[in-house]
């Protein structure tokens, strides 16, 4: 793939895009030009400004200042649907699809092939949807509803959406945060045959191998400030990082060797039918172990049985020695557990609530004894623990009242480990810790991660990424279909061994 | 495609295909078919128990009493599709039947001008409603608690205690209450060929789907381009006009009407709904399973007095049949969610086998070029 031509105006433009959210300026003079043919990636820390450059182009927002451009022409979008008219399409971090109706109706809604008298075609929909399904090479049914699809196959669904709309532009708002390599692979392959075939396209990721592989050029925000653009042949990783967070970054993958002591977490023979089978480990206080796998291998299910939210059908669970009863997250947190889930949005926080009330739902207890005010709350011990920690974990907020939902992403995941650290555990599982989390926040997030085994507590770390798995891990336990494959110490764990096991194809490391 | 073949009991039929659609396919049908199950067992126990329940007479009261329930029904349906409520029908069908009697018993009106009356005056209180809703943004459930009153109130301010005898109304009005064609009467014709018709236009239109779709993910269909506040106006709207309609088949059918006429129905309509499978939650359901709903609430009422039971029993079992729908949603929705997940996992093992994917991409990549 060489350079495209620079001739024709570019396809989508940002020119001098400036936006404010009341005193927040989320973006501020960004200039941004997609050309046909081109991948395009967009680099910046959390909070630099990616998802309002996005939205912009969806239609949701629209500039205080500067324009938008399509094909050089200014253009004016009302709302997404003028965005979609001018052939952009987006896949946001979250898909949100429709879960009630079929995948085919997701696909088309407000525009389904119409028969006599207006009427919807469902034949010649499902047909649709089969033959763009076959050109992604996935086997997924047209009629089957929305809910219960996996991420990978949500994505699939917004990706068949816009090549169904024939968009001339795609933007891709971090779609690999939540996909296994394969996935990725194969979305890469579609990613350039859509870009071959004439598409601008706009790929968003923290993930800065995935840009350098995919990408031609990248645009850097810092601050909602644009910082540059350059070639990415012409670039190395530590260029580009040093771009969006304006200085050196330290090690990414902090972690202190620690001597184990006694056991903190021992899992023995834990099932949970229809989830996963047999599954057998220990934590001992000051290690980091990692649970590798694919997405959907059976690990956050793992997690979610062990903290109490799902109930085991059969094994044990002891924490310090001591048993837990199923299906019990008080029990669970007594004992000294912690989980920080996966999906900070649903799981993690109550969007609506402001940062110190979230920070605070764990401890409601303690606050409550702290003030001995006949179990009223107060606020204002609420209050500076929350300013504690959140100086603590560098969280950047503007007051802590606000609504958790204004934060991004990085920063609301510091809100979440804040809420579960303030319980002190003495096991602390988190579940994909860095998931969508920028370069900077990452590193800090790691640095925390690997702070708290040094200070003895058992760390149980599930994550897809693999850098991270390898970097953090004192021990790698990977599982496949539900079953634990392997368990791999950090001397022996590289990325082949890793995948190995979590393909099935057994062998490497020892079994469990 | 006519209308006929829409067949009540099966909304939502397809082609053969896929599983997971087939799975959800056959909880949707469970959901008619058992509520028709339980009318066929209700009627012929009681027929059982006393034989003249079937008689000719017997079997129209129902329709006659159903048709204006089912009518509502249908309304409430395309209202709660979209993750909303209304709870001011009953006072619009108060509403109307007064001011459309009063009307009517001024002379010897025509019985389509009444008709059309009807319906203006639920179509501006669902015009009312759909604004607040919609553009105002104010909760369905504040909005329509606080029209229920309102309306109310007017009723009550126009009626000034008076009520509305059959001997005033021209017989063309009653005539659309007691008369038919072919033996059958006018009222459940109407009811069921708008429900025919509005089911027919929300599974086979494009703007019919998008009801569905605001209720599934109102989020999602904003980034879609739904045209989300248009759709619930279109709602209330809906609503409102068949709670006008049904306010004057209600004068025709009653001839007798005081101000309070159709008093506290909205919570037996939303009952209706909701024992019909149409989800509180939005996104799920049909107007045929709604109707099916309200013809069984209806029923059961009609068997309990020919049983001579109590009439405390009737809201009592409507109270039961209420939970157990919802009970029994909630349970099924568990279970399928759980199998879908379940396939999904299935699927994306099969996926991730590396060989076949890289090859169908790279296939795929060759045939673009080409």
């Amino acid at each position: 793939m060489g350079a495209p031509g620079r001739s024709a105006p570019p396809t989508l433009a940002l020119v001098n895009v400036s936006k404010s959210f009341g005193a927040v300026r989320a973006l501020q003079d960004v200039a941004l030009e997609l050309h046909a043919g081109e991948v395009h990636a967009l680099a910046g820390e959390n909070g630099a400004g990616k998802s309002t450059v996005v939205k912009t182009f969806a239609g949701v927002h629209r500039p205080d200042a500067g324009e938008v451009r399509v094909d050089g022409e200014p253009v004016a979008f009302h709302g997404p649907a003028d965005a979609q008219a001018a052939g952009v399409a987006v896949i946001y971090q979250e898909p949100t699809l429709f879960p009630d109706l079929s995948v085919a109706e997701n696909i088309f809604m407000g525009r389904q092939p119409r028969g006599t008298l207006g009427r919807i075609d469902r034949r010649a929909m499902h047909a649709a949807t089969a033959e763009l399904f076959r050109r992604l090479g996935v086997a997924l049914d047209p009629q089957q509803p929305a809910r219960g699809l996996s991420i990978a196959d949500q994505q699939v669904v917004e990706i068949a959406k816009a090549i169904s709309r024939d968009a001339r532009v795609l933007i891709m708002d971090e779609p690999t945060a939540a996909l296994t390599g394969q996935e990725v692979d194969r979305l890469f392959a579609v990613t350039r045959t859509l870009a071959e075939a004439g598409c601008a396209v706009l790929f968003i990721s923290h993930r800065l191998e995935e840009i350098f592989s995919l990408c031609h050029r990248v645009t850097t925000l810092r601050d909602g400030a644009y910082v540059a653009t350059d070639r990415t042949a012409d670039l190395t990783p530590d260029d580009l990082v040093r771009r969006m967070v304006g200085r050196d970054l330290d090690a990414l993958y902090p972690k202190q060797d620690v001597a184990p002591g006694e056991v903190a977490l021992k899992v023995s023979r834990l099932t949970r039918e229809g989830a996963f089978t047999d599954v057998s480990f220990e934590v001992r206080r000051g290690e980091i172990v990692a649970l590798a796998g694919l997405v959907g291998a059976g690990r956050s299910e793992v997690a979610r049985a062990v903290f109490g939210v799902d109930r085991w059908d059969a094994g044990s669970v002891e924490v310090a020695g001591r048993p837990l009863p199923p299906g019990s997250p008080t029990a669970a947190m007594a004992a000294g557990l912690a989980l920080v889930p996966e999906d900070r949005r649903q799981q993690g926080l109550v969007m609506d609530m402001s940062i110190e009330r979230n920070m605070g739902l764990t401890q409601l207890r303690a606050l409550r004894r702290e003030t001995g005010r006949a179990g009223l709350i107060s606020r204002k011990v609420e209050r500076s623990r929350a300013a504690d920690w959140g100086l603590r974990l560098q969280l950047k907020y503007s007051r802590l009242t606000d609504a958790v939902g204004v934060l991004s992403g990085g920063n609301q995941q510091k809100v979440v480990l804040a809420k579960w650290l303030a319980t002190e555990p003495d096991v602390l599982i988190v579940d994909e810790p860095t998931r969508g989390i920028d370069v900077g926040t990452k590193a800090e997030v790691h640095r925390l991660l690997s702070e708290l085994a040094a200070r003895d507590i058992a760390v149980l770390m599930i994550s897809s990424d693999m850098p991270e798995v390898l970097g953090m891990a004192d021990r790698v336990l990977v599982m496949h279909e539900g079953r634990l494959t392997a368990e791999i110490p950090r001397a022996e764990a590289t990325e082949e061994s890793v995948l190995a096991a979590a393909t099935g194809r057994a062998g490497t490391g020892r079994a469990a | 495609m006519t209308l006929l073949t829409q067949s009540p009991a099966r909304p939502g039929s397809g082609g053969a295909g896929g599983g997971g659609r087939r799975l959800v396919e056959l909880v949707l049908r469970a959901r008619e078919l058992s509520i028709l199950g339980a009318l066929v067992v209700l009627v012929v126990g009681t027929t059982i128990a006393n034989p003249r329940f079937l008689s000719g007479q017997g079997v129209t009261d129902i329709f006659l009493n159903a048709s204006i329930l089912v009518l509502l029904a249908v309304g409430q349906s395309v209202v709660v599709v979209t993750r909303n409520i209304d709870l001011s029908v009953g006072s619009v069908v108060g509403l109307v039947a007064f001011t459309t009697g009063k009307f009517a018993s001024g002379g010897d009106r025509n019985v389509v001008l009444v008709l059309v009356i009807g319906v203006l005056i639920g179509l501006t209180c669902g015009l009312v409603n759909g604004l607040l809703v919609s553009f105002c943004r104010v909760p369905s459930l504040v909005v329509t608690l606080g029209t229920l009153y309102v309306i109310q109130g007017l009723d009550y301010r126009i009626a000034q205690g008076d009520q509305i005898s059959a001997s005033e109304l021209p017989a063309s009005v009653l005539s659309l209450g007691n008369d038919g064609v072919l033996g059958i009467p006018y009222l459940p014709i109407i009811t069921v060929v708008v429900m025919l018709a509005v089911g027919y236009y929300l599974r086979s239109y494009s703007s019919g789907r998008e009801f569905y779709a605001i209720g599934s993910s109102p989020e999602a269909a904003m980034l879609a381009g739904v045209p989300i506040r248009r759709r619930i106006l279109t709602a209330y709207l809906v609503s409102g006009a068949l709670a006008g309609l049904a306010g004057v088949l209600w004068l025709a059918r009653f001839g007798t009407v005081v101000a309070d006429a159709a008093h506290g129905w909205e919570l037996t309509v939303v009952a209706a709904v909701v024992v019909g499978g149409v989800a509180i939650t939005g996104g799920v359901g049909t107007v045929y399973g709604a109707a099916l709903g309200a013809l069984l609430l209806t029923t059961i009422g009609s068997v309990l007095v020919v049983l001579k039971v109590n009439s405390f029993w009737q809201e009592a079992i409507t109270g039961v049949l209420l939970l157990l729908a919802i009970s029994v949603d909630r349970l099924l929705a568990l279970r399928v969610t759980r199998a879908l997940k379940q396939r999904s996992l299935e699927s994306t093992v099969h996926h991730d086998v590396p060989a076949d994917v890289a090859h169908d991409v790279r296939a795929e990549e060759g045939r673009d070029r080409a």
